[in-house]
């Protein structure tokens, strides 16, 4: 008698997504996959769908199994050790808030996209795909909750990201982006997210997270990080692998992949300007700046990347020169947005030590000291005296993406890149050009957009003041989780960690 | 163009202005004054004229600004909805045409923002 042979990968990986598919016989396939036709991309051969990484359900579990069980060890052991205390300063922790409230949740509504997808087509291979993804991204929405929950215990302003994400003004900039996703078409969920996000701008939120985290001595942060990383490379390989299988199915898809590339490169680029922020401002041990980052992940890789796809066809993303002219530009825009709104936000804003801001001179020599640095130093000032600035009115919005229209001109960056639209008889102001395309082509879609602004004035949010809105509708506890770092309960807890005399602002550890 | 959909797609805009109890949103920006990070948006009578919207509104919202308090409110500037624009002291914001979100731009010729950098 001999042992039946075991079956290698390849062949297991033929069964899932081949063997154990049928022909349906007594429903329509349309009925049964209703959404597989409607935005004109035409797959003539599900077969062509090829999985590079051929996960199969049995050595997924045990792989993801055994990383778990490592990372739930290190944060243990991050808890016993009281590794909060070991970080560069207390400021890094409002990179953790932004990312708690604006991240996480986002890896919570891509396990509910890819849910919904990997039920939409009808081959099998692709199916599959999205469901090891959706469990990959509902693990990293656990998991970075869990690498975080630590801090909740010593900081401020970490105690509800779900109920923030869903309702606080600058959170709606990422939490539309993914509602614009998830509400699109399974074939455009696909390029908004898998490729756009995870293929083209992954590198651009999580280098510069986990770099971080790891500069700044978190090391719970970072390891969940590289308990992340595999999972992110099976994302982006797959991103591409969509975007190619799409692009040699049919060529009347190209036309129809090129709009959705340029416009989720754009919209990504706009949720990405609150990393830039983040690693300019946030980091106190700073790991590149984001220019930096912007030439190497965008510029090189996305360069190369579109090249690549020259063959089929494609064009970089429209608007890649504007985004590329920002780089010098948004991290700072973006600073001195939240500093002045720095009373609306669940963590706190500051200026910038002098070090940061030579450092900050250097990284960027044609803007910093021209257009910046006098802003902050007015600031400071103000502060000194007492007066620290905050912005008491609220801001215009972008229809699109959901920004404050902040974003100044290619040619003149003293100047609003505002536009506007009327679109039956209604008026709709945007922060660029890119989002007000965005916008006519779909105007019935963002018609419907929940402003934050515009809902406060509606009364909809908590109430008609200000306070009301923050701690009844945002749950932001005023005097604890908002204002300047300077003076906070965090920098008072951390000072007393360290043994640091308070309000002794320059002499603190950096 | 239409949004592609399973099924006939209509949408009722979210901000029209019945939805905002009597008011109507404004949208004031002052030309090279960035210390304030983006144009404001405010909430008006539409019955209100633009004085006294200078006064109950924009000023308040300026203030912070060490050259809020030497604009001569005479020697604005204004644009509407990007068009030059003159307004009236006395007539409602509506019944000259400053419907809801509409956008003024304000410029206050001498006065062109702090430091050389439009501050």
């Amino acid at each position: 008698m001999t042992a039946a042979k075991k079956l290698n990968l390849k062949q297991k990986y033929q069964y899932l997504t081949r063997n154990m598919d049928w022909e349906p016989s007594y429903q329509k396939k349309s009925d049964i996959f209703p959404q597989e036709d409607f935005e004109g991309i035409k797959i003539v051969d599900w077969d062509g769908w090829e999985d590079p990484f051929r996960l199969t359900m049995d050595s997924y579990w045990k792989y993801q199994a055994e990383k778990e069980k490592k990372l739930y060890a290190i944060f243990d052991a991050f808890a016993q050790n009281n590794g909060h205390q070991n970080i560069s300063d207390a400021r890094y922790v409002n990179s953790l808030k932004l990312f708690l409230t604006g991240v996480s949740p986002l890896e919570y509504a891509a396990f509910q996209g890819y849910s919904k997808v990997g039920r939409q087509f009808s081959g099998a291979g692709a199916r599959v795909a999205c469901q090891m993804q959706a469990i990959d991204e509902l693990r990293h929405s656990q998991t970075q909750q869990h690498a975080m929950s630590h801090y909740n215990k010593h900081f401020n302003g970490l105690h509800d990201a779900p109920l923030m994400h869903d309702r606080v003004w600058f959170l709606s900039v990422p939490k539309s982006f993914f509602d614009d996703a998830r509400s699109a078409g399974p074939f455009e969920f696909l390029t908004a997210i898998s490729f756009s996000f995870e293929y083209v701008l992954t590198n651009l939120l999580f280098v510069p997270f986990m770099s971080g985290a790891a500069y700044n001595g978190d090391m719970a942060t970072v390891t969940f990080g590289f308990s992340a990383q595999s999972d992110e490379a099976r994302h982006m390989t797959l991103g591409l692998e969509i975007i190619k299988f799409m692009l040699e199915q049919h060529e009347d898809n190209v036309p129809i992949v090129q709009k959705w590339i340029d416009k989720w490169f754009w919209r990504g680029f706009r949720l990405l300007s609150l990393v830039s922020m983040m690693m300019d401002y946030m980091l106190p041990n700073k790991v590149m700046s984001w220019q930096e980052a912007w030439e190497v992940y965008y510029e090189q890789s996305g360069g190369a990347l579109f090249k690549e796809l020259a063959r089929y066809g494609i064009k970089p993303p429209k608007y890649q020169d504007v985004a590329n002219a920002a780089k010098e530009h948004i991290s700072h825009q973006l600073w001195t947005t939240f500093y002045q709104y720095g009373h609306a936000t669940n963590f706190h804003t500051w200026i910038p030590k002098e070090e940061e801001m030579q450092w900050l001179a250097e990284k960027y020599p044609n803007t910093f000291d021209k257009y910046y640095r006098p802003r902050l130093e007015h600031w400071d000032e103000q502060h000194k005296k007492g007066e620290r600035f905050y912005n008491n009115t609220l801001p215009q919005l972008c229809q699109v993406c959901q920004v404050p229209v902040l974003f100044t001109k290619t040619e003149d960056p003293t100047s609003f890149s505002h536009c506007d639209t009327v679109h039956e008889g209604e008026r709709y102001h945007f922060c660029s050009e890119a989002c007000g395309e965005i916008f006519e082509d779909e105007p019935a879609k963002y018609v419907q957009a929940l402003l934050p602004v515009h809902q406060i004035y509606q009364g909809k949010s908590g109430g008609p003041e200000l306070p009301q809105v923050l701690t009844d509708y945002y749950h932001i506890n005023i005097g604890e989780d908002n204002f300047d770092y300077v003076g906070s309960p965090d920098e008072k807890r951390w000072n007393e960690i360290k043994g640091i005399k308070p309000l002794n602002k320059d002499t603190d550890a950096a | 163009m239409a949004v592609k959909a399973i099924s006939d797609y209509t949408a009722v805009p979210n901000d029209l202005v019945e939805n905002f109890n009597g008011m109507q949103l404004l949208y004031v920006h002052w030309v090279n004054h960035n210390m304030f990070c983006a144009p404001f948006t405010l909430l008006v009578s539409p019955d209100a004229t633009l004085p006294e919207v200078f006064g109950s509104h924009i000023q308040p919202a300026t203030a912070p600004h060490p050259e809020s308090a030497k604009i001569d409110y005479e020697k604005i500037k204004w644009e509407l909805n990007g068009e030059p624009f003159t307004p009236s002291q006395t007539e409602t914001l509506v019944s000259q045409g400053i419907d809801h979100k509409s956008m003024l731009r304000m410029t206050t010729p001498g006065l062109n923002g702090l430091y050389n950098a439009s501050f």
